[in-house]
């Protein structure tokens, strides 16, 4: 369980990016964060693994508090917490299969990882993430030999290879053709109902998230302005979030007819 | 999907593919890394013991340093001396900028292929590649056989490096200048002059600038070099310093060659910005 | 204004009229240093009784360098050997302690601002003072010989290689650290994961580039002692074997055009 109180988070610059967020994430739920641009979400899910330090407030992960880890102990708490970004972030000069061990880098020593010498079960569920996730045959290629969703895909690996409890995922589709990007949000969303894992996504896609979520929080100016089910939001809370707009053409049911591409895709790169 | 990676058995071992992928040239190249590594060890003739007698007086080298001192050992001023070489060699960087610069003007217009007809073109990249090929010092001892000790001398060797830096950037930057600009210019009817003047001119003189700056630069740093050989300048002042083995006074020359040079880097880089 | 209204009509001008005397003020300026350092230079320094006979010795110095002494190359293959491992393993030394120092000094990866402060210190000393400097100190310190002219090219080339290093470590992406910092590694991980696998091309560049200065400036250190080819050159210009001179400047010539070729088709691989 996730759990933040009265987070407020002021930049240097004296920008203030997050104002009195109280939230609290059960296991296993997947909840999608939307707001515009400069809302606040990447600060948030940055305090919540502490990329970025947050200027007051609590977050605590299970029993642990999270704001006031020394870094050898919040070291071991980013263990239990996965991220996937928006660039994908993979070091594009190593090889996939090196970018997915690199996971397992909190739990091995500096010299074991230096020479790449991970424990063979680390190895082994390596192999087995990228051959979930369709990637195997990839494994030696580097990361910046692959398409963006293939990418995308090594760094949801690199994330699940840390078995964490929670999923903080930053606009994992915003460099993404809108075919990938739903095949990937359909992979997170099966990953996480497999492993039982609670996630925050962020996305500005209002579709995407009304799919593939369980709870969707709407985030204004570093403020909460929503908080309900997918259904919830209706033209009204999203004018509150965005601003003004023709909001029904947004909102349509979606068919879920693509099911097919994921394996489709699959084939093509095999 | 997920129930068939369920049942299928996986490697635990994985390792980086090698940078070289074919194993045989792989071990010939480390081998032959070894081989030459441990010939080139074997080969050098290093007095062991004499450096080993030297330790003690690298030590007192680097203690002079703390702090610098402006008395030789006999106790005499040296500041006059120190001042008068760097003068000297501030001077003979700034007339072998200038020289350099007004000489390899002809010689970089000569060295563009898209200005110059073939013969004038070899002839001037001939001197560029023989002015670029030697370092300053050695261009330093044959200016010294002909002019004689002196500041003279390492400001002609200055002078020819500065040539082929120079004209090798500014023929180059011609070249790849904009064939539109000056097509343009020259169906206007003006004559040679005119067309360099109006199309090339304002198209290279501000990186030949900051270039300038750039080889003034260089030419202090050199010109604290070509002393050495009898070229002038600070350099002449150091290696006497050296050969009496007055080092506290070499650690002090030292110290404001370094101070100079952050300083002159720092300005023209400053002053190249501003100008482009 | 570029145009100006006079009585009879406006006048075009290329500049503003205080940008113009600007411009001639800087002219001036620069005219009245050069004229000042070229007296400075002639009082001082300048011998005139060579100056009648300068053009003739030179056309002199190079016939007699005609034609170059072939057989004396059998002296030389030690001389060239030495000065390719004293470019070769003072660039490699160089590299060594350069990549430390590089780590130590890029604003990203220092540890303290105190160990930044001291590794600049380590990169502006070294690299402000030329090899042939470095040399003539060592070679007063260790005596004469090579490894006065290895350390030498060592010294120099710590600061030359890590400053750009440190600017490459600085010019990173910082997406790909953090996503490794995200996992829980620890710092040295995440420069090992992280930073180095994205300045590991520039890092080879920046060595092979370093080599290829070094060969050059190898070949002078022995007119200082601390040997290589310089040696002989200096002592055959004493000894006035003009012969023996023009050899040598084409050994040089020829080892300096194949390290540059060298150089660039490494490079050229690698990037």
């Amino acid at each position: 369980m996730l759990r933040l109180e009265n987070v407020f988070k002021r930049y240097k610059t004296g920008d203030l990016a997050l104002k009195d967020v109280t939230l609290e994430i059960p296991d296993g739920q997947v909840i999608a964060l939307i707001g515009p641009s400069g809302a606040g979400k990447s600060t948030l899910i940055r305090c919540v693994n502490r990329l970025v330090n947050p200027t007051s407030g609590k977050i605590f992960l299970g029993d642990t508090e999270l704001t006031s880890l020394s870094s050898g102990a919040l070291r071991k708490a980013r263990r239990r917490m996965g991220m996937i970004f928006q660039e994908y972030a993979l070091v594009e000069r190593l090889t996939v299969m090196e970018n997915v061990l690199s996971g397992r880098l909190g739990y091995v020593g500096f010299w074991a990882s230096w020479f790449r010498k991970f424990p063979k079960k680390d190895v082994q569920e390596a192999f087995r993430l990228l051959d979930r996730v369709g990637l195997l045959h990839m494994a030696d290629k580097r990361a910046d030999e692959l398409s963006g969703g293939q990418r995308q895909r090594v760094g949801i690996c690199r994330a699940l290879i840390q078995n964490p409890e929670l999923l903080l995922v930053d606009e994992p589709t915003a460099s993404l053709d809108p075919k990938t990007s739903r095949q990937i949000m359909r992979l997170i969303n099966e990953l996480c109902k497999e492993r039982g894992l609670a996630a925050i996504i962020n996305i500005h896609d209002v579709l995407l998230a009304q799919m593939y979520s369980q709870r969707v929080v709407g985030l204004k100016a570093g403020e909460l302005v929503f908080d309900g089910p997918p259904e919830g939001l209706v033209p009204e809370v999203l004018t509150d979030i965005y601003g003004e707009e023709d909001w029904e053409a947004t909102i349509e049911e979606v068919d879920e007819d693509d099911e097919e591409l994921l394996v489709e895709e699959a084939e093509v790169v095999a | 999907m997920s129930e068939v990676s369920a049942e299928k058995k996986f490697p635990d071992r994985w390792k980086k593919p090698p940078f070289i992928s074919n194993p045989t040239l792989r071990w010939l190249l480390y081998v032959a890394v070894a081989v030459y590594f441990a010939t080139a060890f074997g080969t050098m003739d290093i007095d062991w013991q004499r450096a080993w007698e030297g330790l003690p007086r690298g030590a007192e080298f680097l203690a002079s340093f703390f702090p610098p001192s402006l008395t030789d050992s006999n106790g005499v001023h040296v500041t006059g001396t120190i001042i008068d070489g760097i003068l000297d060699s501030i001077w003979m960087a700034i007339l072998a900028t200038v020289a350099g610069i007004v000489l390899s003007v002809p010689v970089g217009l000569g060295a563009a292929r898209n200005l110059s007809p073939m013969p004038v073109y070899l002839f001037c990249r001939s001197i560029i590649a023989v002015s670029r090929t030697f370092p300053e010092v050695i261009l330093a001892i044959f200016a010294v056989k002909l002019f004689g000790f002196g500041s003279f001398a390492g400001l002609v060797a200055l002078s020819i490096g500065t040539i082929g830096f120079f004209a090798k950037l500014l023929a180059e930057d011609i070249e790849t200048s904009s064939t539109s600009q000056n097509e343009a210019v020259k169906v206007t009817g003006a004559n040679w002059f005119q067309w360099v003047n109006y199309a090339i001119q304002p198209q290279v003189m501000p990186r030949m600038i900051g270039l300038a700056m750039y080889r003034l630069d260089i030419n202090f740093r050199e010109s604290a070099v070509v002393g050495i050989v009898g070229g002038g300048g600070i350099g002449d002042t150091l290696k006497t310093s050296f050969e009496r083995y007055d080092f506290s006074i070499s650690a002090t020359i030292l110290i404001v060659i370094i101070v100079i040079v952050i300083s002159l880097e720092y300005s023209s880089g400053y002053l190249r910005k501003w100008v482009q | 204004m570029p145009i100006i209204d006079k009585p009879d009509g406006p006048v075009w001008k290329r500049r503003k009229t205080p940008v113009q005397l600007l411009i001639w003020f800087g002219w001036m300026v620069a005219i009245a240093i050069t004229v000042m350092a070229w007296k400075r230079i002639a009082a001082n320094d300048l011998l005139w009784v060579y100056m009648p006979t300068a053009g003739q010795q030179a056309v002199d110095m190079m016939q007699r360098m005609i034609p170059p002494n072939w057989s004396y190359m059998d002296k030389l293959w030690k001389p060239v050997w030495d000065t390719l491992n004293i470019a070769t393993i003072g660039s490699v030394m160089a590299m060594a302690i350069a990549v430390p120092v590089a780590f130590a000094a890029a604003r990203n990866t220092t540890p303290h601002k105190l160990v930044r402060a001291f590794a600049l210190l380590i990169i502006v000393s070294t690299r402000s003072v030329n090899s042939l400097i470095w040399a003539l100190a060592l070679v007063f310190i260790l005596g004469p010989g090579v490894l006065a002219g290895t350390l030498a090219i060592g010294l120099r080339s710590i600061g030359g290689c890590s400053k750009l290093l440190y600017e490459a470590i600085e010019e990173i992406d910082h997406n790909q650290v953090e996503a490794i910092e995200a996992t829980g590694a620890s710092r040295l991980q995440q420069m090992a994961y992280g930073i180095l696998p994205q300045v590991m091309p520039t890092f080879a560049g920046v060595g092979v580039f370093r080599w290829d200065i070094n060969i050059r400036q190898s070949t002078i250190l022995g007119l200082v002692g601390a040997g290589g080819i310089g040696l002989q050159l200096s002592s055959s210009m004493n000894t006035l074997a003009w012969t023996q001179v023009s050899m040598i400047l084409l050994v040089i010539l020829g080892t300096v055009v194949i390290s540059e070729t060298v150089s660039a088709k490494v490079r050229h691989a690698i990037i």
